[in-house]
């Protein structure tokens, strides 16, 4: 039944046993998902901080940057609600640019590393054999070697510093292979299907076998492992500017402003607590929307039944 | 058995070497081990330059340069991953990337050693109760800690446990948990005794941050293996011939349910390297984290390379031991 096939509409009985109701696939997992209470939560607080990280700046007196007006090193008050820092930065515009630079980066990073690792895990699913673990053996290659290190190590080594689609390039070049793995598993098990066979009888070729039959059908797996790759990325992403060797100054990311308040955590509170509480809620929220996801795309995975 | 551990060894060899190819050709595009003497006010004499690019080898050809780097023919004799020697230092002429890991390597793996162990036990109690009580109060609230934890970055977790580390010295008014240093220098001298609680004192904040993530994932694991197993027929069964819940619980059901456990611990092999590295960084180990950092910093290409080599074997030999540790566990695996 999770499998879209041919036809669109899918007779079915409710979850609730109301009956008879017809529904496209789509429509029911619509409704899965708006059930799903954490993640429609989450999906809220994330529009929230999105407008916060990109509509924010326009609104806000201050941008990220250092400015001579703004005093060194004061608490939050009234014309600085998040405090400011030694150099002269206010707090709360360092805060809206670095979740931007955040997200944009981490949603980069998700749709290049879909996109590469979609195509090169159902490439190695369909034909199978030698090219398969050929391109599989190149996979365990991007697995074996530690991600936060390795795109740290590239990184820091570029000089002159790195802009955030550097990073978020960087980091996608090392993902994808997560992606790969998961959707080469599952058109493992398409490609036996009769859907696929029919296709073939019709002369269709493989790349249009694997873009139109196999990624379509492939489709939950792969937007649940997207969404997982969201929180990755901005772990990553955090981590490697944290050790500076991500954003550079004058720009800002949330990690770098972390890593830049290390050590006045009990002296200037404000400094260090804002932007991890903002860290840890964008990924909370991304993991949640993507657990709701998974339980709408695939209601057999569901925690609740059982 | 054994044919199928010396194929799985041999397996692991083209992949190594890939991935050899492939970080030396990244680090060695990324970087200029050079850069330094580039910017450096006022410059250096060109000749300065010339013999430091021949010192690194960069006077060859890059394909040359990784030849050089895995056999140390046609070297200066100090070179050739093969032969056990890393290669020349950006850092300084005398800079011993062997000798500097290896003696950083004891700092490292005490700290992921305590960190696994702890993760591990942990995650099987948590997950274990969560899969029993399913859908209690408790159930959620370990949940909802699993997905805390794995939202949560490192360094800042690291930052926050420092700091309740020092609250903790305020209030009891002595040094009870250290926050800086890994106490190698500390302990010497020390009676085992003094050793054990300085390890105590050392260990105990970095452990904690080290273990979160893996625990948080593993427990999940756990949970979700634990629950599969209680509801499969034999466990039914067993409760059916009226065995004691405790019996059918420990004896039946954990036992199965640890399986899957092994390959889990050994994937997140590679975010224990990474967490380390944050580790150390927040609480100043000198360990193999700060070895890491600093080759970045003075684009040591080599140091990189053996740090990368030693991670990713670490990797794969974690995975390897998984596999055949499953075979031994599971003995419905067959790997003839």
């Amino acid at each position: 039944m999770s499998e879209n096939r041919a036809p669109d509409t899918v007779r079915t009985i409710d979850a609730d046993g109301v009956g008879g109701v017809e529904r496209t696939q789509l429509q029911m997992i619509t409704r899965r998902f708006l059930r799903h209470r954490p993640a429609m939560i989450s999906l809220g607080v994330l529009v929230v901080i999105t407008l916060f990280a990109f509509v924010g700046p326009y609104l806000w007196t201050w941008d990220h940057t250092v400015h001579r007006e703004i005093p060194p090193s004061v608490p939050p008050n009234a014309d600085h609600p998040l405090g400011t820092t030694t150099a002269g930065n206010d707090v709360l515009g360092q805060l809206m640019r670095g979740a931007q630079q955040t997200l944009k980066v981490a949603f980069t990073v998700s749709i290049l590393g879909t996109v590469v690792g979609s195509l090169w895990g159902a490439t190695a699913g369909y034909y199978g054999g030698r090219v398969d673990s050929l391109m599989m053996r190149i996979v365990d290659v991007f697995m074996i070697v530690p991600l936060l290190v390795m795109v740290a190590a590239i990184a820091g080594s570029v000089r002159g510093g790195t802009t955030w689609w550097a990073v978020a390039l960087i980091i996608a070049a090392f993902s994808w292979a997560q992606i790969a793995r998961v959707v080469r598993g599952v058109v493992l098990s398409l490609r036996e299907q009769e859907f696929v066979e029919a296709a073939r009888a019709a002369g269709a070729s493989p790349g249009w076998i694997i873009v139109r039959h196999l990624l379509p059908n492939a489709a939950g797996p792969i937007i649940v492992a997207a969404t997982l790759l969201v929180a990755v990325a901005i772990l990553l992403e955090a981590g490697m500017s944290f050790l500076s060797f991500g954003i550079q100054l004058p720009d800002i990311s949330l990690g770098q402003m972390i890593g830049d308040a290390r050590t006045a955590a009990s002296t200037r509170p404000w400094l260090f607590y804002p932007p991890g509480v903002l860290l840890v809620v964008i990924c909370l929220t991304i993991n949640f929307i993507g657990d709701g996801l998974r339980d709408a795309l695939d209601p057999r995975q569901t925690m609740e039944r059982r | 058995m054994l044919v199928y551990t010396v194929r799985r060894v041999l397996g692991a060899i083209p992949v190594l070497l890939l991935a050899s190819v492939l970080t030396f050709v990244l680090i060695d595009l990324s970087g200029d081990p050079l850069a330094d003497l580039h910017v450096q006010q006022p410059p250096p004499d060109p000749e300065v330059i010339q013999l430091q690019a021949e010192r690194l080898y960069l006077d060859r050809s890059m394909p040359e340069r990784y030849w050089l780097w895995m056999t140390g023919i046609g070297g200066n004799g100090d070179i050739g991953l093969l032969q056990g020697k890393f290669g020349p230092s950006t850092q300084s002429a005398t800079y011993d990337i062997g000798a500097n890991i290896a003696e950083r390597l004891g700092v490292t793996l005490r700290l992921v050693g305590a960190a696994m162990v702890f993760a591990l036990g942990l995650a099987v109690l948590t997950g274990v109760v969560s899969a029993m009580r399913q859908y209690s109060k408790l159930d959620y609230a370990l949940t909802f800690v699993g997905f805390l934890a794995l939202a949560m970055p490192t360094f800042w977790f690291a930052g926050l446990v420092q700091q309740a580390g020092v609250s903790f010295n305020e209030l009891v008014g002595t040094p009870f948990f250290a926050t800086v240093g890994d106490g190698t220098y500390q302990a010497q001298g020390l009676s085992p005794w003094g050793r054990f609680t300085n390890a105590l004192a050392y260990m105990t904040l970095p452990t904690i941050v080290l273990m979160l993530t893996s625990f948080a994932s593993w427990s999940r694991y756990q949970r979700t293996s634990m629950l599969e197993v209680l509801n499969s027929d034999y466990v039914r069964l067993a409760r059916a011939k009226g065995l004691p819940n405790r019996v059918v619980v420990r004896r039946h059901a954990l036992r199965t349910a640890l399986i899957p456990l092994t390959t889990v611990v050994a994937v997140g092999m590679a975010a224990i390297i990474d967490g380390t590295v944050l580790t150390e960084r927040v609480f100043q180990w000198r360990g193999l984290g700060e070895f890491f950092i600093q080759a970045v910093e003075a684009n040591d290409s080599f140091a990189l390379m053996a740090w990368l080599m030693l991670s990713g074997t670490t990797v794969i030999l974690a995975n390897l031991i998984a596999d055949l540790l499953y075979g031994v566990l599971d003995p419905r695996i067959r790997y003839e």
